[in-house]
């Protein structure tokens, strides 16, 4: 007998989006959303909120996606959700995935307490955040997602924003809920996995993907995967999944971190930091990264 | 079989004899005992519908509407500033074309904290798509609530039922609940149009551009031209089954009247009394109690006021820096007719002051006496 090895597909080569879609060039939060539903497959319905994504997937009446989308307001994705969930469990379709897919925007800020809400009740939602850490859709304005030290609209060069990105997984880690898991565009195997088993789960599941943005970065769109990668090979984005707020497992465990300065520096958004400043960002990605390093138990 | 109930038991029972299927609410004085009950029926197996305990009303909405256009029947109910938080959801629920039926207790706003009545809560949301009934008894909340899910499902346009704080929401009356079987056949299952489902998959209330937003717009005013038909087709076929008419208006004694009182919510019954009181006295009174607000029920009004001489409207509610609301909506309905009668307004019991017999009489007595109104506004009962 040979012992062939065969490589094998991880990734299915169904396509539930279509090109034609709105996005920009090099879009992280559109080629989220179709690696998201490599992973979750056709019987899947999404509530989008205001956010890129409400624009991205094609104006009235054409769309992008071929499942179903439930355009919501701005703060409304996980109660919509919720409700879109028991609305099928009532007419008898329990088979359906729900899953709310939100900006950054509309889960760290305006949508928190609908989603705090959704968890507690440990309601059978998948939340997705694609986080580009920035009201895109109104123009590039600061949320509570958007790093130390990055320029916005509302964080002008001379103000650039001094407070800490918010730590959306440690608010979603204490609420206990079933599933956590962060993903990156950049590792496109992990993520789809990762979509799959969070399909498999019943409760609240919350994934936090990286989803960089050409235009809100002033990054090149070219190098959309690079920094996507460079997130997470700095340690500033770690791939991990938290089962039940309590067991933390890193994915991808990075021997030897890239500087922080080689990310920052391919965008526009942090042109004005100087060498002291990348210092301060670069000590408070380590603590972080130790952090999770700990709570890995690692 | 009767039952004594509380008016805010009236809409938990109309809602499940309607079978709604997804109930999704917050607490809010005056209204809680309409959701307390809700959860015991869907705790005890009463009523099989899926409760969502939301964490605002903001929530409560979103889920409801979530849940409709999923393909199920949904029910909710809140009051005052739960209300004005919907806001934006309400929108979204006519505009979406969504077909929630909700409770409004109707209580003053803040600030200053009141629990009490009066309408400027629901009336905020006048505009934004929903069709409105305000009802007097519990019997008629009860009933109304399952003909507002009929009307709402056939023309997919989401219903408020509205109803006085405490005059209404706590008092307790002798209420007749109908036979589940015969509200089966006056009610079907929701079965809309379009819904969310994979076999199926459209994409719902997405950018729109100015060639398309228009017409949906269009579309929504036209079929709620058609309420008022259907309200008095569907309020027959109740009749029949139930022995109870429902239409989009009460007139009490307008035929032969030289002074038609218009009344909504329970000031309405108040006004009957008064207007016996006053017949008594020789004089000739009528109330019209308007009870679809939302679309204005033009035909029937016209119909009752071009035959009487002095119109008096009460308002329990007021658009600040204009007139009572009941009054601005009156007076456009009658401009322009080959014969429209002297108007009167009046602002009485705001914030849960008492409108009492007396308030109509003192209204009569200002009405009968003048020839045109010396104040812009009428204000009853206050201390200036
Ligand atoms: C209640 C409400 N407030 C404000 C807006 C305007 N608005 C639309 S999208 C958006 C920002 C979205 O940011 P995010 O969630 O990060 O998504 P992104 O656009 O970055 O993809 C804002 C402020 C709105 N639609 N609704
Ligand atoms: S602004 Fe950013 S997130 Fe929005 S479509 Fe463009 S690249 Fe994507
Ligand atoms: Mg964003």
């Amino acid at each position: 007998m040979s012992k062939e090895r065969k490589m094998t597909l991880t990734i299915p080569r169904e396509e539930l989006m279509s090109p034609g879609h709105l996005a920009c060039q090099g879009c992280g939060a559109s080629l989220a959303m179709r690696l998201a539903l490599k992973g979750l497959g056709q019987r899947t319905i999404v509530c989008i909120p205001a956010c890129c994504w409400a624009v991205i997937d094609g104006p009235f009446p054409h769309s992008s996606l071929d499942i179903p989308i439930y355009h919501c307001a701005f703060e409304t994705a996980a109660s919509s959700a919720s409700g879109v969930r028991a609305g099928l469990d009532m007419v008898g379709d329990t088979e359906t995935t729900v899953l709310a897919w939100a900006g950054d925007g509309g889960t760290f800020d305006i949508g928190l307490q609908a989603l705090s809400g959704a968890a507690e009740r440990n309601d059978d939602i998948i939340y997705t955040c694609y986080d580009n850490e920035a009201y895109m859709n109104t123009g590039i304005q600061r949320s509570s997602a958007t790093p130390v030290g990055a320029w916005t609209t509302t964080t002008p060069v001379k103000h650039y924003k001094k407070e800490r990105k918010k730590d959306i997984i440690g608010i979603m880690a204490a609420h206990g809920i079933p599933y956590i898991a962060t993903a990156s565009v950049a590792y496109p195997e992990d993520m789809v996995k990762k979509f799959k088993r969070a399909r498999e789960i019943k409760g609240t599941r919350f994934i936090h993907v990286f989803a960089p943005c050409p235009a809100g970065w002033k990054s090149r769109p070219e190098d959309t995967i690079k920094l996507a990668r460079l997130a997470v090979q700095t340690g500033y984005f770690p791939l991990y999944e938290i089962e039940d707020g309590e067991k933390w497992t890193l994915n991808l465990k990075v021997k030897e971190r890239k500087p922080i300065a080689e990310y920052l520096k391919l965008q526009g958004r942090f042109r004005h930091l100087k060498e002291d400043e990348i210092a301060m960002i670069q000590q408070e990605v380590d603590a972080r990264w130790a952090k999770i390093l700990k709570n890995c138990g690692l | 079989m009767k039952k004594v109930i509380m008016g805010n038991h009236a809409l938990s029972y109309g809602a499940m004899l309607s079978r709604a299927q997804v109930i999704a609410a917050y607490p809010i004085t005056p209204q809680t005992q309409v959701v307390e009950l809700l959860s015991e029926m869907c705790a005890d197996g009463t009523l099989n519908a899926k409760f969502i305990k939301v964490e605002s009303e903001h929530s409560a909405m979103a889920a409801c509407l979530g849940a409709s256009l999923a393909g199920a029947r949904t029910f909710t109910a809140t009051s005052a500033q739960g209300l004005a938080l919907m806001h934006e959801m309400l929108h979204w629920a006519s505009g979406g074309r969504m077909p929630v039926v909700m409770g409004n207790i109707n209580r003053a706003m803040a600030p200053g904290w009141s629990i009490w009545a009066d309408q400027n809560d629901s009336l905020s949301e006048r505009d934004t798509g929903w069709i409105q009934f305000y009802c007097a008894s519990n019997q008629e909340v009860l009933d109304t609530v399952i003909q507002a899910f009929k009307v709402s499902e056939k023309l997919m346009i989401p219903s408020m039922i509205v109803l006085d704080a405490f005059a209404l929401s706590h008092t307790y009356e002798v209420v007749e609940i109908p036979d589940q079987a015969k509200v089966d056949q006056f009610l079907p299952p929701f079965n809309p149009p379009w819904r969310l489902t994979p076999d199926d998959p459209h994409a719902f209330g997405g950018l729109t551009s100015p060639d398309h937003y228009m017409e949906l717009r269009y579309k929504l005013q036209k079929d709620m031209e058609k309420v008022p038909a259907l309200v008095e087709e569907t309020g027959k076929e109740y009749e029949q089954l139930f022995g109870r008419y429902l239409g989009q208006v009460e007139e009490y004694l307008c035929a032969d009247a030289d002074l038609v009182f218009v009344t909504s919510g329970t000031a309405g019954y108040t006004a009957r009394v008064a207007v016996d009181e006053l017949r008594e006295k020789g004089i000739k009174a009528g109330n019209l109690r308007i009870k679809l607000f939302r679309p204005f029920p033009f035909e029937r009004v016209r119909a009752v006021l071009s035959r009487v001489p002095k119109v008096a409207v009460l308002d329990r509610n007021i658009s600040y820096g204009h007139h009572g609301i009941f009054y601005q909506e009156v007076k456009s309905a009658m401009y322009g007719q080959p014969v429209s009668p002297l108007i009167f307004g009046f602002i009485a019991g705001l914030g849960g002051r008492d409108i009492t017999r007396d308030s109509f009489k003192e209204i009569a007595e200002y009405t009968l006496s003048k020839n045109k109104a010396e104040e812009e506004i009428v204000w009853i009962g206050v201390k200036k």
